[in-house]
């Protein structure tokens, strides 16, 4: 097996051009060689200075807070005598951070060994007054300070800007001076934006903030010319904005506390800090990360809903105390999510965050208590697939079904839907995501804002806790979610001045449209581009049952095209059989074979055609489980594969393998053959603790074994993808 | 290969069973095609090829005769034979394959500047008197012209981009009739220009890759490919360069005589001796007559296995082509193409039992080449797609 794109042999070691380029080149590069603007102009002084050794070449260390990272912890209590260092953290500490790690009597011995001793033992003698500063002052410096950003802060004054007018002066001969001077720059001027958007407790400021920090990466120097008020108060956004989004995987405490540290003592020029810096860097772009991802979805709707919100409690108060702001920010964070100003009840109708880990005890718990469903967990749950939901099946099913007359939080259209995804009567990707649409057009034909609440915010929670209903009946495919996204653009989008029929109405036609121009009409574009690869005497082959794959078959047979089809099948769904009927229902010749069969029938098939659940940014197509062996096998046989998906299956989401996320299916299944009651060798060993069962639903192909992607934009190469997927966003948010 | 299957007999079956039904009315599709074959009276010989056979190639007299007979007889007859449908009409579209045809038989002209030339004739002699007329007028020459040589991919693709400038460019709906029009013109004009100033930027952006003492192996005839080999001798870079000879055509001796011109050392192979010179070789160059949208190459016949070889003993292959090549096709394989056909030269009479593979061109996959220089820049096959124009313009 060979990888389409083959690393490429250059033999030349000249610095070239690759990539694009405006279309008027110099006409003298050709005699002068490459211009390459850094390397033409040497450092005008002499001595290197020690920023530029350092910066460019810096390789990041580990992110997770490592032993050297950990040794660091124990100053802090040493800086903030007065301050209870525990009451402090206890206030932030969340997620996986152990607080307890960082005090123990071990990392305080290994003090001695530490680097950074020598020049704790240094402040003790100059930096004297740090010590005599009240803790709360760096605990909470947005609270305190937001008047007065301007005015730094008498400790880091002397320490830090001192080292910044240092830094500045190592930097001059450098050739990144001006870039440096005008981040420094920016950087003040950020600092004032800052606080105010720490009182609002806006995210949206934060992501700005973090993209300076990402533009920088990997120069470390720069950080360090930052006010240091200004980087505690990202910090603190961070902190505020962690339980609403997803950050808690992050350990910032360490951060904070060496941090400190270093404005305190100012020092900055060992390596040991420039470690550091790197190791906060690196944070921060994570945490950009997340939070650019969760702006993707939730961004336009908060900013919409920033634009309208009025927020007492934040602007009435500005120095409130540690906890109350982060309560606040909680309130404003789940706001943002669509709720209703309790934050109690705000929390209950949360959806669930869409890749949760069900090995995470706490949350599963948590999402116990909200569900609608019981679900009981399958008892020998495989131990790789542990992040994934394993439920006991056939239980839910009658339960639920009895509760139909008793659940009022959720509309009858969308229960029915429920119980049919459950029950398997509706499965595939373009059904299902039809059938949730449709439903939620009745729900929103039903639907009346109640009092003193505005549509679009309402209208959002209820949409949340139908799908976190779907969810727990089973959960959502890649194109649901895309389907879902759109509606909540879609319902954040409204303007403000429509009343409340008109706002349904548009809705509705919204969805009309989506299902119509995205799901149908696409189909039938990719029909059309798709015949046009189906010649006379070709032997197609496919597996299991796609949609737009059969509508491809009827349509070239409609064509008079000759053409025979291979349908592979597998255990335990048989899809293929249903498809297997209604193309031999239509005239056409069939052959059907299981999977276990599909290397010998390879030899005579001159295209596979598959289709797919969803089709990821590097070109890994996710779908039916059995389509990555097929592919695998026509590539070896050198069959053209092709991949037949609507674009809005498309996904941005990189996937290496199946195991991160799947679906897992009732293990009864394979285990059981219930058509064949003699072979009966495991009944009753379902219980035995030896015994793990694996229903795996999709599967990753990778791109190599793909030769082409027919989408509704045409035939596409999968390293096409991204585009695509660029495409279609922009695409959607002018729709 | 399928003979091995068991099922292989179904498709036995289908056929005995089709041949029954389908005989007498002689199969529909290929009365389809006879009826294209009516409007070109010559559609299984490749009118592309042959051009580049007349202009590149260092052609014997036999094959000359050759050509002739499979030719047969006047094109332009049958031509004006087909088109019945009003006098004025058929003057027009007749004349824009002959005012094409024209402009083709100049060598140093590329193909896709022959057509822009030609659908410019059209705008010349048009008689229309709103924008949205001449239009459609357009559109029918460059329809008439692109299924006249379906196997011209440049053709194609230079009346595509004519058509896409006249429909898509603002600034014509704002004008009146008569500067729209001489705008129109003055692009049709400049676009040789265009071709040209490509070609030249392709040549800056290669010389990077050719260093001093470099051994270069060159398949076919291909003028950007010359343009690139010529800069860098005119750079007095050192450098040699294997010629394979280009079988039918010969376009390589074409090549290799330029070369001989500007003093550059050259070598002629025969094709087949490609990979024997292989490991002397540091990098394979090599033109396109189309780049389509998986990022491979269509070209002359005997790309693929140049460049197979070439990435068996990892030896960069680069592509030079200009950005008017890039088409809205994507082949499966080999056969996956509109045929491209020619008469070939043996010396020697075949037997009449003999098949001859006559194709003209081959599909060289995106995983076989390294890079292509195009005016756009040095790209990687992977980041075709987004150049695409009609990709973008989604």
């Amino acid at each position: 097996m060979d990888p389409r794109r083959v690393s490429r042999t250059v033999s030349d070691p000249k610095v070239r051009h690759v990539g694009f380029f405006a279309p008027p080149a110099p006409p003298e590069r050709s005699q002068s060689g490459p211009p390459d603007p850094t390397s033409s102009s040497p450092p005008v002084s002499g001595i290197s200075p020690p920023g530029n050794s350092l910066s460019p070449v810096m390789i990041p260390p580990p992110r997770q807070p490592s032993t050297d990272l950990v040794r660091h912890y124990p100053h802090a209590p040493l800086l903030s005598p007065l301050g209870d260092p525990r009451a402090a953290e206890s206030s932030v500490a969340v997620g996986s951070y152990n607080p307890s790690d960082f005090l123990s009597p071990s990392a305080t011995t290994d003090c001695s060994d530490d680097p950074l001793s020598p020049r704790l033992s240094r402040m003790g003698s100059s930096g004297k007054f740090a010590m005599s500063l009240p803790s709360d002052e760096f605990d909470m410096p947005v609270a305190k300070q937001k008047d007065d950003v301007t005015l730094p802060p008498n400790v880091s004054d002397g320490g830090a800007n001192m080292e910044v007018q240092k830094e500045k002066r190592a930097a001059g001969g450098k050739p990144l001076k001006e870039k440096t001077t005008k981040a420094e720059r920016r950087a003040i001027q950020e600092a004032q934006r800052a606080a105010k958007a720490a009182a609002k407790g806006e995210y949206l400021m934060l992501i700005f903030h973090l993209e300076i920090f990402s533009s920088l990466q990997k120069d470390i120097v720069f950080l360090w010319q930052y006010d240091p008020v200004y980087l505690s108060l990202v910090l603190e956004l961070i902190e505020c904005s962690r339980p609403c989004h997803g950050l808690h995987s992050i350990p910032l405490q360490p951060y904070f506390h060496c941090l400190k540290s270093v404005f305190l003592t100012g020092n900055t020029t060992n390596s040991e800090t420039v470690q550091l810096a790197n190791c906060f860097l690196d944070v921060l772009i994570d945490v950009y990360l997340i939070l650019c991802e969760h702006q993707d979805c939730e961004g336009s709707k908060a900013s919409a809903a920033a634009a309208t919100r009025v927020n007492p409690t934040n602007t009435g108060k500005p120095g409130k105390a540690d906890a109350q702001k982060k309560d606040n920010s909680t309130v404003t964070a789940s706001e943002k999510k669509g709720g209703d100003r309790q934050p109690d009840k705000d929390r209950k109708k949360d959806t669930p965050h869409p890749r949760m880990q069900f090995d995470d005890e706490n949350r599963v718990e948590k999402a116990k208590k909200r569900s609608v469903v019981k679900q009981t967990e399958a008892r020998n749950r495989v131990e790789l697939f542990r992040h994934l939901p394993q439920y006991e099946h056939g239980t839910r099913l009658p339960e639920l079904e009895s509760k139909f007359f008793k659940l009022d939080s959720v509309h009858p259209a969308v229960y029915k839907v429920g119980l049919q995804f459950l029950a398997g009567e509706i499965s595939g990707g373009n059904a299902r995501c039809i059938a949730m649409l449709q439903a939620f057009q009745e729900s929103i034909k039903d639907y009346s804002t109640p009092p003193e609440k505005a549509l679009f915010r309402d209208l959002t929670t209820k949409i949340n806790s139908y799908v976190s209903f779907l969810i727990e009946c089973r959960p959502l495919s890649i194109s649901m979610g895309n389907a879902i996204r759109f509606l909540k653009t879609r319902i954040a989008k409204l303007p403000l001045n429509l009343s409340e029929s008109e706002a349904k109405a548009n809705l509705i036609s919204d969805i009309e449209r989506f299902i119509n121009e995205k799901i149908i009409i696409a189909d039938k574009v990719i029909v059309k581009h798709a015949v046009t690869k189906i010649r006379d005497g070709d032997v197609l082959l496919t597996y299991a049952s796609s949609s737009a794959v059969e509508m491809i078959l009827v349509q070239a047979h409609e064509l008079g095209k000759q053409f025979r089809v291979v349908i592979v099948d597998s255990r335990p769904k048989l899809e293929g059989q249903r498809l297997l009927r209604r193309l031999v229902g239509k005239g056409i010749c069939c052959t059907y074979t299981h999977i276990n069969a599909v290397s010998y029938v390879m030899h005579e098939a001159t295209k596979v055609f598959l289709g797919a659940s969803s089709v990821l940014s590097n070109g890994t197509v996710y779908s039916r489980v059995g389509t990555a062996c097929v592919s695998m096998v026509a590539h070896q046989f050198r069959v053209p594969v092709l991949i037949c998906c609507e674009a809005y299956k498309f996904h941005e989401r990189v996937q290496l393998d199946s195991i991160c996320f799947n679906e897992l299916g009732d293990p009864d299944a394979v285990s059981r053959d219930y058509t064949r009651k003699e072979i009966n060798s495991l009944d009753g060993w379902a219980n035995s603790e030896n015994l793990q069962r694996l229903n795996l639903i999709y599967d990753a192909t990778p791109s190599d074994y793909v030769s082409m992607i027919i989408t509704d934009y045409g035939m596409v190469p999968p390293t096409s993808v991204p585009v695509i997927v660029r495409e279609y966003r922009r695409d959607q948010l002018w729709l | 290969m399928w003979y091995r299957s068991a099922s292989f007999i179904l498709d036995k079956q289908q056929q005995q069973q089709n041949d029954t039904v389908t005989n007498p009315e002689s199969r529909p599709p290929s009365s389809a095609s006879t009826a294209m074959a009516a409007e070109n009276p010559n559609a299984n010989i490749s009118m592309y090829y042959q051009t580049r056979a007349a202009h590149h190639a260092v052609v014997t007299n036999d094959w000359l005769a050759q050509a002739q007979a499979a030719v047969g007889g006047n094109p332009d007859d049958s031509v004006s034979d087909n088109y019945v449908s009003g006098g004025d009409e058929e003057n027009r579209r007749y004349s824009v394959v002959d005012e094409f045809n024209n402009w083709r038989k100049q060598p140093e002209l590329a193909e896709a500047v022959a057509a822009i030339r030609a659908l410019a004739s059209v705008i010349r002699s048009s008689q229309a008197t709103t924008m949205m007329e001449l239009e459609i007028e357009l559109k029918k020459a460059s329809d008439a012209l692109k299924s006249w040589d379906t196997t011209s991919i440049s053709l194609t693709a230079g009346c595509d981009l004519f058509m896409r400038y006249v429909t898509r460019t603002s600034a014509l709906e704002y004008e009146d009739f008569n500067s729209a029009k001489s705008r129109l013109l003055e692009r049709a004009e400049k676009f040789g220009e265009i071709s040209y100033k490509a070609r030249r930027i392709i040549a800056m952006l290669s010389q990077d890759f050719i260093f001093d003492g470099c051994t270069i192996l060159v398949h076919g005839f291909s003028r950007v490919v010359l343009e690139v080999l010529r800069t860098a001798a005119q750079n007095r870079k050192l450098f040699r360069v294997f010629c394979t000879e280009g079988r039918p055509d010969r376009t390589g001796l074409r090549l290799s005589n330029e070369l001989a011109k500007l003093d550059v050392p050259v070598k002629l192979l025969i094709d087949s001796a490609v990979a024997y010179s292989m490991d002397e070789v540091d990098m394979v160059f090599v033109g396109a007559d189309g780049v389509v949208e998986s990022g491979g190459i269509i070209n002359m016949m005997g790309t693929y296995q140049t460049a197979l070889v070439a990435k068996s003993m990892n030896k960069p292959v680069y592509v030079a082509a200009e950005s008017y090549k890039f088409a809205r096709l994507y082949p499966l394989d080999q056969k996956d193409m509109v045929p491209a056909l020619r008469p070939i030269d043996f010396g020697v009479p075949i037997p009449s039992k003999v098949e001859v593979e006559t194709s003209a061109r081959d599909y060289t996959p995106p995983q076989y080449l390294t890079l292509l220089f195009t005016d756009l820049g040095v790209l990687t096959p992977s980041v075709i797609e987004l150049h695409n124009p009609c990709c973008c313009a989604i």
